[in-house]
């Protein structure tokens, strides 16, 4: 049995494994820079959109407050609740912020770089985002605090309610595209991206990622005037941190979820060859960086949803037009003869 | 709901209108002033720190008519006053409570020789209250500072008077 194992200790497996360690730690590494500067992205956003200036005394226009933020957040104490469950409550960032990295296994950068071509990367991206879900759930319920446990509940139900039409969307995309392989769902674009072909779908997808994300205007597990701050009322210092990581990250990852369903991944907007000499990454990350700018305008633009407009929104608006795009969309294709 | 209304709301209008308003904003000239550095204009009728005034040959305008005690509403100024060995009048104790002070500008306003002013400065923090309140000493030592800013201040306000 021991011998088997042995066998596989080989130069080829231990090659392997370094070099997907390497791509993992390639991948993981800016996205963590990411994530510190869309937070300096989104100060600046905002403050720009409120006539002001934002952080401007670190570094050049404020451009090291990130990580003077990060500093600050890692020598402060953490403090464990004494009536909280203490296990849960130190696993719960973890599981927000962890499905937020793993997603990106799955998420081409080009033709061809990504760390790995599933033929169900929608399945698996939908599974991870999903996932985030029970951090947020054990947040609230480890921290024993009512403030926690209110905005967990309503964290989980509208993470769920949003999850239905983002999944009916994503059935027409499948659809258009005959595959469920991210990199098929790209390549099918080439001529004509579906946010064009079905522009109603790329706009509920748009609304329901800030849903799924908790941003505004639907961040209410945050509600600072009635929650205080949520789930994560009770955790201060890294764990804190990593609930923020978590967020930001799967702001990233949902957006380049939505460029790679409707904007056409990493191809140029038109096919000519001034378009096609840059690299496809940097379309793909200009396109990230644009539904990121989304996300921000968004929340300076408007006032919070009150609860029941919110569910209102997902289950009697998104779900029912979702549904019908489905059939639509199926109809037509049947129509025309394509599937 | 008219039919009117169901189109407006589907195609998100108002959204869109909103999200116009935010994006001209983000291009527009932004309104932060970076305080140390850069302060805000002051107007001639700015009633900051008080400060006594003297005669350009020295001698110091206040004549212990005690009109400011009297106006003062905080009852914030304490003097007393006795003749001089030339025989004017002059104050020997003029005090100011800053802390009490509500700066209503009213000593300036009944102060007949324009001695007392409130100047134009209003960075004089202090961690004690003790360092609030003012004597004579600081008083003159203030007008001598703020002269220049204090005389442009009544002069561009004059025609007002």
């Amino acid at each position: 049995m021991i011998a088997e194992y042995l066998t596989l200790i080989n130069w080829e497996n231990i090659s392997y494994l370094v070099i997907t360690i390497l791509k993992i730690v390639g991948i993981s590494l800016p996205l963590f820079l990411t994530v510190a500067y869309l937070t300096l992205a989104e100060r600046k956003v905002i403050a720009a959109m409120q006539l002001r200036l934002g952080p401007t005394e670190v570094g050049y226009k404020g451009s090291l407050q990130p990580i003077a933020d990060a500093v600050k957040l890692m020598f402060k104490e953490f403090v464990l609740p004494s009536a909280s469950s203490k296990v849960v409550f130190v696993i719960a960032p973890l599981m927000v912020f962890v499905p937020a990295l793993i997603a990106w296994a799955v998420i081409p950068f080009d033709e061809g770089i990504v760390l790995a071509d599933v033929n169900l990367g929608v399945l698996y991206l939908l599974a991870t985002s999903s996932l985030g879900v029970y951090g947020v759930l054990m947040a609230g319920w480890a921290s024993n605090s009512s403030y926690a446990f209110l905005g967990s509940i309503r964290s989980a139900a509208q993470m769920v309610s949003y999850e239905v039409s983002m999944g009916l969307t994503l059935m027409s995309v499948i659809l258009m595209a005959g595959s469920m392989n991210l990199t098929d769902i790209v390549m099918a674009q080439q001529g004509l991206w579906y946010c064009i072909l079905a522009f109603p779908m790329f706009i509920v997808f748009v609304i329901s990622i800030l849903a799924e994300t908790n941003r505004a205007p639907f961040d209410l597990p945050e509600a600072e005037a009635e929650l205080v701050a949520g789930y994560n009322v009770e955790y201060g210092s890294m764990a804190f941190a990593l609930f923020f990581l978590g967020e930001y990250a799967n702001m990233i990852m949902m957006s380049a979820f939505t460029v790679i369903l409707f904007l056409g991944g990493w191809l140029p907007p038109l096919d000519i060859p001034i378009f096609n000499a840059i690299p496809g990454v940097f379309w793909f990350f200009g396109k990230i960086a644009f539904i990121l700018f989304i996300f921000l305008w968004a929340r300076a633009t408007f006032p919070r949803f009150r609860y029941d407009q919110l569910m209102r929104l997902g289950w009697k608006i998104f779900l029912p037009f979702t549904l019908f795009w489905l059939v639509l969309t199926a109809s037509v294709m049947h129509l025309m003869g394509v599937a | 709901m008219n039919i009117k209304q169901l189109i407006k709301q589907f195609l998100l209008l108002d959204m869109l209108r909103g999200f116009r308003i935010t994006l001209k904003h983000f291009f527009s000239k932004k309104f932060t002033i970076m305080y140390p550095q850069e302060k805000t204009p002051t107007s001639p009728r700015f009633r900051g720190e008080h400060a006594l005034r003297r005669y350009p040959n020295g001698e110091e305008r206040c004549i212990a008519c005690k009109l400011c005690e009297a106006v003062c509403p905080a009852q914030a100024i304490t003097i007393e006053a006795e003749p001089r060995s030339d025989g004017s009048r002059r104050t020997t104790r003029y005090d100011i409570d800053m802390v009490k002070c509500i700066y209503c500008g009213l000593c300036q306003e009944a102060c007949p020789v324009d001695a007392i002013v409130e100047g134009p400065n209003f960075e004089f923090t202090s961690t004690d209250r003790k360092g609030l309140v003012y004597n004579k000493a600081k008083l003159l030592k203030n007008g001598d500072k703020w002269e220049v800013d204090i005389a442009a201040m009544l002069q561009a306000d004059a025609p007002y008077k």
